[in-house]
């Protein structure tokens, strides 16, 4: 099933153009990584997806980005980013405890039974496996977590929301190996329950996690295959190059 | 070569001591002999009674009471504003034309004589509004003097909560202002109640803006009402220094040094706030 679709999507900041007509389909309950170099527009992307790019105050952006064919302008912004989580580049925890930072997102839209907010962070948790790490540190302030425990907490913090879709922006750019393996392993079970688009800057990542592959260079969308074909048989010559570790 | 820019160096670290001195010194000899002339002066008398012998005895009991009500007062009006306002500048308003002439106008405002103020309050709230000499008016000035420091500082303190935890809190569906109630305040408290108590300092010391608004020369009995007039400390000590012939030194140093001390107190609790804040601040 398509989750979305995008039709000559253009972006502007200010006189930059920074994504130029991209038409692509994101499936259900796949996990689809964007991959590209830098300043390539993955990010921008991304952060259209979920119309945060609205924050820059010199945004323009032209096309159609359909959420289950409804135009996603059209909707209420608040509730498309209750469907529409993130995980951001870095782990940012709120200035919060650990339960609080996990249940803000439904605190926010209004939860206020105790055993219910109880149980959604929990839950969370769990599917982020973090819980069995800090089930006896809920109250402690999340910075005192460690690099990739914040990091999963901020997973969780998106999933205790209740999202249909995961968007992360090089969730593991911060972290050392064993993090990376364990946010992975966590990515690979949620998109049991979720669509997945994964930005990252490493290639082998990709390979390792995504069913599809989409390769951004300069703004453009070069190509979009299943991840062994992009990476055994790129049809374009510059795929070829950037997965080949020549440029970027 | 070596010898003579070892010698040059020296030369600029003396220069330097030497104003950080300049800037020291003052201060150390203003808090000496307030204290060593003014504390003599201070009992349980001089800070509960009111003035006797036209004020050449007695204590200070009505100017204590009437700066209390007058910052207090100023502060009541212009925290809230100055806070909204802040939080409009921060959070609400695009970088345009419109609201860097505000900025420009906040930070010139900060920079008008407090004389100019008296002046403004006596047109306005004193004579326009008809709220006579009254604590009210001076109030008023005085709420209006420390507005400007009020909004730039609560409007650093939005601005140096991370733009990022805004981010967090909107991709996690918050609206804005459940951002900033939540998210954004909650990290500027600190930074704002700093700025306030910077203010209510200024506000308590000044005597312009109180000389025509509010003042009174003297006064047998506390104010009873906001409309009433009232003594204050700043003014007190002008008239006993100035107006008032034969008073006793050290009635004069006690008031002064009350003041200094509300005024001190007052900084004070501002750098305790900041400290705690800073050792608490988590990113």
């Amino acid at each position: 099933m398509v989750k979305f679709e995008i039709h000559n999507l253009n972006i502007w900041f200010g006189s930059v153009h920074a994504i130029k007509q991209v038409n692509m389909e994101i499936q259900s309950n796949e996990i689809l990584s964007v991959i590209g170099p830098a300043s390539s527009g993955k990010t921008t992307f991304l952060r259209a997806l979920n119309r945060l790019n609205d924050l820059n105050t010199n945004y323009k952006m032209t096309g159609a980005l359909e959420l289950e064919r409804e135009d996603i302008c059209a909707v209420d912004i608040e509730v498309l980013r209750r469907k529409i989580g993130m995980v951001f580049a870095l782990p940012l925890p709120l200035p919060l405890s650990v339960f609080d930072n996990v249940a803000y997102g439904a605190r926010m839209h209004g939860e206020r039974n105790k055993r219910l907010l109880g149980q959604r962070v929990e839950d969370a948790l769990r599917q982020a496996y973090l819980w069995e790490e800090v089930k006896d540190r809920l109250n402690e302030s999340a910075f005192k977590l460690s690099g990739g425990q914040q990091q999963r907490l901020c997973i969780a913090r998106t999933l205790a929301v209740g999202p249909e879709v995961m968007l992360f922006d090089e969730p593991c750019s911060g972290l050392d190996p064993i993090s990376t393996a364990k946010v992975e392993d966590a990515m690979l079970k949620l998109k049991e329950k979720y669509t997945i688009v994964l930005v990252t800057n490493n290639v082998k990542q990709a390979a390792r996690v995504a069913d599809r592959t989409a390769f951004f260079l300069t703004g453009e969308l070069i190509e979009i295959d299943k991840t062994d074909k992009i990476f055994t048989a790129p049809k374009d010559r510059r795929t070829d190059g950037y997965i080949r570790g020549k440029f970027g | 070569m070596k010898r003579n820019s070892y010698r040059t160096q020296m030369i600029a670290f003396f220069f330097l001591f030497l104003a950080m001195l300049l800037i020291v010194v003052p201060v150390g000899l203003i808090i000496v002999i307030i204290v060593q002339k003014g504390l003599p002066a201070i009992n349980w008398q001089f800070l509960s009674d009111i003035p006797r012998q036209g004020m050449r005895a007695g204590g200070i009991f009505p100017a204590i009471v009437g700066t209390v009500y007058l910052v207090m007062g100023a502060i009541i009006f212009a925290l809230p504003i100055g806070l909204l306002a802040a939080i409009y500048l921060s959070e609400y308003s695009k970088d345009n034309m419109l609201t860097r002439l505000i900025r420009l106008a906040i930070v010139n405002l900060a920079g008008v004589p407090s004389v100019v103020y008296g002046l403004f309050g006596l047109a306005l709230f004193v004579v326009f509004f008809k709220f006579g000499a009254s604590i009210l008016s001076g109030s008023l000035t005085l709420g209006i003097m420390i507005l400007p420091i009020i909004i730039t500082t609560s409007r650093e303190a939005l601005e140096s909560v991370p733009y990022s935890f805004r981010e967090v809190s909107l991709s996690l569906g918050a609206s804005k202002w459940q951002t900033i109630r939540h998210i954004v305040l909650p990290n500027a408290i600190p930074g704002i109640l700093t700025g306030t108590i910077l203010g209510l300092g200024r506000a308590a010391g000044e005597t312009a803006p109180i000389l025509f608004t509010v003042a009174a020369f003297y006064l047998p009995q506390l104010p009873s009402s906001i409309f009433d007039q009232a003594m204050a400390l700043p003014y007190h000590l002008y008239i006993i220094s100035t107006q008032v012939p034969n008073v006793d030194a050290k009635v004069r140093y006690g008031t002064a040094f009350v003041l200094l001390t509300l005024v001190l107190f007052m900084n004070l609790v501002a750098v305790i706030i900041r400290y705690k804040f800073r050792k608490k601040k988590k990113w």
